[in-house]
C-alpha cells in the first residue's frame, strides 16, 4: 500500500470514528508516552496539541504536570524545573544535547516531531525500523551501543530494541504486540508530522465543492455573455 | 443588455468625478475597454499571476506576524505556525502553494508571449516590465526560501550566495552585503528577511507599471493583427471579466488542490529539518522552479562560465524583441519558428527534469543539449528567421 492511500485511510479513520473509540494514533500515543518519551521528544509539538487525538484537558494536564521544564536557576545557579502545562513543549529528557549522547553512548536520540516527514520512506520505515532488530548474526561484531537491525543500510543502529510484547496495556483490550505497537505508533507519528492533516483534508472539500459550482455558474454566465458573438 | 460601451459618464460630472475622476478612468480601462474579440484561454494567466500575488501579499503579511527572523527561533517559530498558530497551516499553505502556483504562471505567461510574438513592437515595454518582474519575483522567492531556516533553506542559500560571490567585480561586495559578515548567519537571515518582505511591495509597484503599459498598447491576439476598428473588439465587460472569471475558478480548483490535499509536494521534505551547519544533506535540490537554471548552474565546468550561461540564458529574453526584427507576430504564422520555439520550451522543461535529479552523466549530457538548443533558438534561429521573413 502507498504513502498516499495510507494516509488517506488514517485521515478517513479519524474523521469516521468517535472520539472514545481507539484509534491507531490514540494508541500509538500510548506507547510514545509510556516508551519513547523515555528517550525522545518532540520539541515543537505542545501537550495541548494532543486534544485533537481525543485526550480530554484534564488527561493532558496530568500527563504535562508529570513532566518537568527548564526554570531558570537556583541561588547557587543550578539549573530548577517546574512541572510542565498544556501549552509547553514536548522536551526530549535530557536537559541538553551532551547529556543526551552521554546517555547513548554519543549518538543522540532524534526529535521526532517531523521524523515521519523526513524520512525518506515517512512512517513506514519507522514501523520497519522498530520490528527489524535480530540477533547479531556470527561473525559481526558491533561497536557497544549499536544493536543489529536489517532495516537500516548498515544494519545498525544506536537505539536499544524498545518494543516487547504485552509491556504495556491498551485500555481499549487490543492486544500489545510488538506489530500492534509498532503499526499504531508510526501511525501517531505520522499524524504529528503532518499536523492538522484530517482537517485540512475536511476543508479542501469542502473548498472544492464551493469552486466546482462556482465554475459552473461562472461557465453559464460567460456562455450567455458570448452567444453570437465568437 | 445596455451595453457598457453606451453607457455615459456621470452627466453633469459628479462631486468626486470633479475632483478625482477615478470612476471615469475604471470605466474607461476595465469597462468598456476595447479587447480583441479571438483571445483565447492562454491570456487568462496574467489575471491568474494578479489574483495569486493577491495570495501571497495578504498570507505573506500574517506569516509576518508570526514569524521571528533570528536563526535560534525561526524554524520553531515556522513550527509553531503550522502547529499551534490558528489557521496557521492553511495561511503558510497559501503561502507555499502560491509561490507554485505563480511560477507556473509566469512561464506559462512568459511562454504564451513567446508564441504569439506579444513581445514585438509596439510592445516591448510590456515585454521588459514583465521579464523585470520575473526577476524580482525570482529574487523574492530565494529570499524567501532562507526564512523557515530548514536544511534547505540553508544550504541552497549558501550555493546561491557562493554563486553570487562568483561573479566578477560586484559579487563580492553584493554577496557581502546580503550576508553581512562572513557566513550565513543571524544578520544574513534578518537581511533577508527584509529583502523577501520588502521586495513584495516593489513588485506590486512594477506590476502597475506592467498593466498601465498594456493599457496603452493594448492587448496582442492570436492571428498577430492588433484589431483596427470597433467591430473587431469587445469591451472588456462583461465579455471577458466573465470568462476570466470562469478561468479563476479553474484556476483555484488546482491551487486549492495543491493546498489542502499535496501540502507535501510544496518544499522537499529536508527542510522540516533545522539548518544545521556541520551537516550538508545528501544532494541539494533546488524548488521545481529554480531547477532549470540550477541545471545549467552544475553542466559547467567552470563556476563563473555556468552563472554566465544561467544569466544568459535569461538575457537573451530582454533582448528578443531586437534579434527578431520580423513583423509576422504568431509562430504560427512562422514555419521556422514553428518548429524551433516549442523545441525551446522542450529544452527548458528538459532542463527543469535534469535539475532535479543527480548529475549524472546522462542527465549532464541532456542539459548540455539543451542549453546548446536554448541559445541556438534565441540567437540563430530567430534572426535568421526574421531575416528571411522580412526579405521575402
Amino acid at each position: 500500500m502507498t504513502r498516499w492511500t495510507r494516509n488517506l485511510i488514517l485521515a478517513a479513520s479519524l474523521t469516521a470514528l468517535p472520539a472514545c473509540a481507539s484509534t491507531p494514533a490514540q494508541r500509538g500515543l500510548m506507547v510514545f508516552q509510556q516508551v519513547c518519551s523515555a528517550c525522545h521528544g518532540m520539541e515543537h509539538v505542545t501537550y495541548g496539541d494532543m486534544s485533537r487525538l481525543g485526550l480530554s484537558p484534564v488527561q493532558i494536564r496530568k500527563w504535562a504536570a508529570d513532566r518537568q521544564m527548564p526554570n531558570g536557576t537556583d541561588d547557587n545557579g543550578d539549573p530548577k524545573t517546574r512541572p510542565a502545562t498544556a501549552t509547553d513543549p514536548i522536551l526530549s529528557p535530557y536537559p541538553n544535547e551532551a547529556m543526551g549522547r552521554l546517555a547513548n553512548h554519543g549518538l543522540l536520540p532524534p526529535d521526532l516531531s517531523r521524523l515521519a516527514l523526513t524520512l525518506p520512506r515517512g512512517a513506514e520505515e519507522i514501523r520497519q525500523i522498530l520490528l527489524s532488530y535480530a540477533p547479531t548474526p556470527a561473525g559481526v561484531t558491533l561497536d557497544e551501543g549499536r544493536y543489529y537491525n536489517t532495516a537500516l543500510k548498515w544494519k545498525h543502529i544506536g537505539m536499544p530494541p524498545p518494543l516487547q510484547d504485552g509491556m504495556l496495556t491498551y485500555p481499549d483490550g487490543t492486544p500489545a504486540t510488538s506489530a500492534q505497537m509498532a503499526g499504531d505508533v508510526s501511525a501517531f507519528l505520522d499524524g504529528v508530522a503532518h499536523p492538522h492533516q484530517a482537517k485540512r483534508r475536511r476543508i479542501g472539500v469542502y473548498v472544492l465543492a464551493y469552486l466546482a459550482l462556482m465554475a459552473l455558474l461562472t461557465f453559464l454566465l460567460q456562455r450567455r455573455i458570448w452567444k453570437g458573438r465568437r | 443588455m445596455t451595453s457598457p460601451l453606451k453607457t455615459p459618464d456621470t452627466d453633469p460630472p459628479g462631486w468626486l468625478e470633479r475632483r478625482l475622476p477615478v470612476m471615469s478612468l475604471l470605466r474607461r480601462q476595465y469597462v468598456a475597454f476595447p479587447m480583441p474579440r479571438n483571445l483565447n484561454a492562454l491570456w487568462s494567466f496574467g489575471a491568474f499571476l494578479i489574483v495569486t500575488m493577491a495570495f501571497m501579499i495578504a498570507s505573506g503579511l500574517f506569516l509576518a506576524i508570526n514569524y521571528t527572523p533570528d536563526i535560534t527561533q525561526a524554524f520553531t517559530s515556522v513550527e509553531a505556525i503550522d502547529r499551534q498558530v490558528p489557521s496557521g497551516w492553511f495561511i503558510r499553505s497559501l503561502h507555499m502553494g502560491g509561490v507554485t502556483m505563480l511560477f507556473a504562471c509566469l512561464y506559462i505567461h512568459i511562454g504564451r508571449s513567446l508564441w504569439y510574438g506579444s513581445y514585438k513592437a509596439p510592445r516591448e515595454l510590456l515585454w521588459l516590465t514583465g521579464l523585470g518582474l520575473m526577476l524580482m519575483v525570482m529574487v523574492t522567492a530565494f529570499a524567501g526560501y532562507v526564512l523557515p531556516w530548514g536544511q534547505m533553506s540553508y544550504w541552497g542559500a549558501t550555493v546561491i550566495l557562493n554563486a553570487v560571490h562568483a561573479i566578477p567585480l560586484i559579487g563580492q561586495p553584493l554577496s557581502e552585503l546580503l550576508l553581512g559578515g562572513d557566513t550565513l548567519g543571524n544578520v544574513a537571515l534578518h537581511r533577508l528577511f527584509v529583502l523577501h518582505f520588502t521586495m513584495a511591495f516593489a513588485i506590486l509597484g512594477v506590476i502597475a507599471l506592467h498593466v498601465a503599459a498594456l493599457h496603452v498598447v493594448k492587448s496582442n491576439n492570436p492571428s498577430g493583427v492588433d484589431p483596427v476598428n470597433p467591430s473587431q473588439t469587445l469591451p472588456f465587460h462583461p465579455y471577458y471579466t466573465s470568462r476570466d472569471g470562469f478561468a479563476l475558478c479553474l484556476f483555484l480548483m488546482v491551487y486549492a488542490g495543491l493546498v489542502f490535499f499535496l501540502p507535501d509536494l510544496l518544499t522537499l521534505a529536508d527542510n522540516y529539518i533545522q539548518a544545521n551547519p556541520l551537516v550538508t544533506p545528501r544532494d541539494i535540490r533546488p524548488e521545481w522552479y529554480f531547477a532549470p537554471f540550477y541545471a545549467i548552474l552544475r553542466a559547467v565546468p567552470s563556476r563563473l562560465g555556468g552563472l554566465l550561461l544561467a544569466s544568459g540564458s535569461l538575457a537573451v529574453l530582454f533582448v528578443l524583441p531586437w534579434l527578431d526584427r520580423s513583423t509576422i507576430r504568431p509562430a504560427t504564422r512562422r514555419p521556422m519558428v514553428r518548429l524551433s520555439l516549442p523545441l525551446a520550451f522542450a529544452a527548458f522543461i528538459l532542463l527543469g527534469i535534469a535539475g532535479m535529479h543527480a548529475p549524472t552523466p546522462a542527465w549532464l549530457l541532456a542539459s548540455r543539449v539543451a542549453i546548446a538548443w536554448w541559445f541556438i533558438h534565441f540567437l540563430l534561429v530567430m534572426p535568421l528567421a526574421s531575416e528571411r521573413e522580412m526579405s521575402s
